[in-house]
């Protein structure tokens, strides 16, 4: 048993988290977010982003994949959501050996996300193959600016817990690292009472509890990518929304009211974590069938 | 990452199982709660047949004793005997996961040979005097003093929380050799000794825990003579020897009661079903979330157990306060659940629940408190700065 990132892991976590910097930086993400109106995917980056051989991560090598598996997916997804990479990468990834042209980045493929009071579908309107039926899909004011949503009447639950919500999960254990990282460094760099922050026990007990809730969340997810268990998603999608949506909000307080405004990115990964969290498995649903399995 | 686990490890994991089917029916009844000497005879029972067996000291180090073995084969060892439900490392606590490992590290070879091997047999049980009435949490504030005699310390003060102190025949305790000056800060100054409890001038005052047991005491010494051979480590450096000390009680401590606790949250979820409360959503879920909570500490151990190998330390990394504050927290959330499982029967103390319901109300304090813990994570993982 060696739970711990092997060398190539790292290598591939660091060179997508330095193609996410170059190409979709802190001044990128807040220029996509300025932009007024129906946010529109950055075909470009998608392009780049199948270039690189981000869609095509677990296709086989025959096949003109990559052939990684799933531990080494939690991982780039963790970067993405580090980084708040918009789009639907999440379905596209899962069709990358399916629909043709998704491996590239050159399909756009989104779904529907099944929930009991109708399904939601994320970039709808920017997508080129939908997955799941749409009909009688109206769209939402999407909290996030990021995630335009679209809202599937009727009950249409998907299935059990899968590789899908396993990938939100690992996007909200990138968002939930990133914010504990912001806060820090603005306790860090906020003076108050003539001290940083920080030095507060009060201000440093919530950055150690979004600390512990991530880290507890990464050895769920990574756990699950490993094992591919169904019991083990469903653990891994309900603590790393916990750690993500908890996360931001803590990450918020501690920026004060800075943080209460758009300025801050903050409110960008609280938005983004609570879409996660709607899509894919449920908190109620994750908690009674974890029960159901005791 | 890798979660499957070695064919070597697996066939020590086989052996260990068989040894523990074969072994574990010969026990004796275990001892009522509150009898300490026939707990101290119980623990120290189990621990000879781990010692004939040749699985004590498991992960300590060959020259020390021990077996050397993997922090993996030690996780092993921890999760079969807890899900075999042999008895807990109890008594020897002490000698087996702080002051042992503190001598196997710190101590001269004569050391290691006069402590280590009555530890390992269970022929001697250790208690911990650390913490005092105005030293806990800010432990460095000790004060009880030891000056130099001829060939000995002259030990007076007091200690207490002093777990196993009423059967103890060593105390591993921490005393001020060099009062707190504005050149001595107060984290220099202490040494590390190991003193034996039957010395002249020890006074042991058990203290009834809320829980009922006397777990721990209140010691006082009165110029206690105490060899200098038995100093661990240099004079005034006795801090440097604790963290280590303390390093692997955050660590490793709790590995096996995370494979407990697992097992318990399935015991409720039976008793639920049974009696009824398993109707009640509120509860199921709450059962749900902590199931996925143990799952994850499970994991965070084994990640924290494949990085001390890795880093071929041995010594647990300081990941283990990550560890210790959700732990704590979730083992009195799985016993507040426990209580709603048992309705009315909550109530009563004759109910193995009740009992760990109570004891489980000292996790968050003992060994360094919660919020002790978060300072530890914030300023030394997160780099934040000190202050108040």
């Amino acid at each position: 048993m060696d739970f711990q990132l092997t060398e190539d892991q790292r290598a591939l976590k660091a060179g997508l988290r330095e193609l996410l910097e170059g190409r979709f930086d802190g001044a990128a993400l807040r220029d996509a977010v300025v932009d007024s109106g129906a946010p529109s995917l950055d075909r470009a980056l998608w392009r780049e982003l199948g270039d690189a051989g981000f869609f095509s991560l677990r296709v086989p090598e025959e096949e003109g994949g990559v052939g990684l598996g799933l531990p080494e997916a939690v991982l780039v997804f963790e970067e993405a959501g580090r980084a708040l990479l918009p789009g639907p990468l999440v379905a596209t990834f899962l069709a990358a050996g399916d629909v043709t042209g998704a491996a590239q980045g050159a399909t756009v493929v989104t779904a529907v996300s099944g929930g009991l009071d109708g399904g939601l579908v994320p970039w709808l309107d920017e997508a080129d193959v939908v997955h799941g039926d749409v009909s009688g899909a109206v769209p939402l004011r999407s909290v996030d600016p990021l995630t335009p949503l679209h809202r599937v009447p009727g009950a249409c639950e998907g299935p059990a817990a899968g590789e899908a919500d396993l990938l939100i999960a690992a996007e909200q254990l990138g968002s939930a690292g990133r914010t504990c990282e912001m806060a820090v460094r603005y306790a860090r760099e906020r003076t108050q009472f003539g001290q940083p922050i920080g030095a507060f026990q009060a201000v440093k007990h919530l950055c150690a509890q979004m600390l512990v809730r991530t880290e507890v969340a990464r050895a769920a997810v990574y756990a699950a990518s490993i094992t591919g268990d169904g019991t083990d998603i469903t653990a891994a999608k309900l603590l790393a929304d916990e750690a993500a949506v908890r996360g931001a909000r803590d990450c918020l307080q501690v920026h004060g009211g800075m943080g209460f405004t758009w300025e801050a990115d903050v409110h960008l990964h609280l938005k983004r974590a609570w879409v996660r969290a709607g899509l894919g498995q449920s908190a109620a649903r994750a908690e009674e069938e974890l029960a159901a399995a005791l | 990452m890798d979660l499957t686990y070695t064919q070597e490890e697996e066939s020590f994991r086989a052996g260990l199982r068989e040894w523990l089917s074969r072994t574990l029916p010969q026990l004796p009844p275990r001892p009522d709660p509150l009898d300490w000497p026939g707990r101290r005879a119980y623990d120290m029972g189990w621990q000879r047949r781990l010692y004939d067996a040749g699985y004590a000291g498991l992960h300590w180090p060959v020259d020390a004793g021990g077996r050397g073995a993997t922090p993996t084969q030690h996780l092993i060892f921890l999760e079969e005997t807890e899900k075999a439900g042999a008895p807990y490392v109890g008594a020897n606590f002490v000698g087996l996961l702080h002051a042992g490992p503190t001598i196997a590290s710190e101590g001269t070879p004569e050391q290691r040979a006069r402590w280590l091997p009555p530890v390992l047999r269970g022929d001697e049980v250790w208690c911990q005097g650390f913490s005092e009435p105005d030293a806990g949490s800010d432990l460095a504030s000790l004060r009880t003093r030891a000056w130099r005699d001829g060939d000995d310390y002259v030990v007076s003060g007091s200690k207490i929380w002093t777990s196993h102190a009423e059967v103890a025949d060593w105390c591993e305790l921490l005393v001020r050799t060099t009062p707190v000056s504005e050149d001595v800060p107060k984290h220099r100054g202490i040494t590390w000794l190991a003193m034996p409890m039957d010395a002249p001038g020890i006074t042991v005052r058990p203290l009834r825990t809320l829980a009922g047991s006397t777990e721990f005491a209140e010691v006082f010494l009165d110029e206690v003579r105490v060899p200098a051979a038995n100093r661990v480590g240099a004079e005034n450096d006795g801090w440097r020897v604790t963290m280590v000390t303390l390093s692997y009680e955050r660590g490793t401590a709790f590995v096996g009661e995370v494979v407990a606790c697992r097992r318990v949250l399935g015991d409720l979820a039976r008793e639920a079903r049974k009696n009824g409360r398993w109707d009640d959503a509120v509860l199921r879920r709450r059962l749900g979330r902590l199931s996925a909570e143990f799952g994850a500490l499970w994991r965070l151990t084994q990640w924290n157990v494949s990085e001390s190998q890795r880093s071929g330390s041995g010594v647990p990394g300081i990941g283990g306060s990550v560890f210790k504050l959700r732990y704590s927290h979730a083992r009195q959330e799985l016993y507040e659940a426990a209580s709603e499982v048992l309705g009315p029967g909550a109530l009563d103390l004759g109910h193995e629940w009740t009992l760990d319901r109570l004891s489980s109300l000292s996790y968050t304090i003992a060994a360094g408190t919660s919020q002790i813990q978060q300072n530890i994570v914030a300023e030394r993982i997160l780099g934040l700065p000190k202050g108040r």
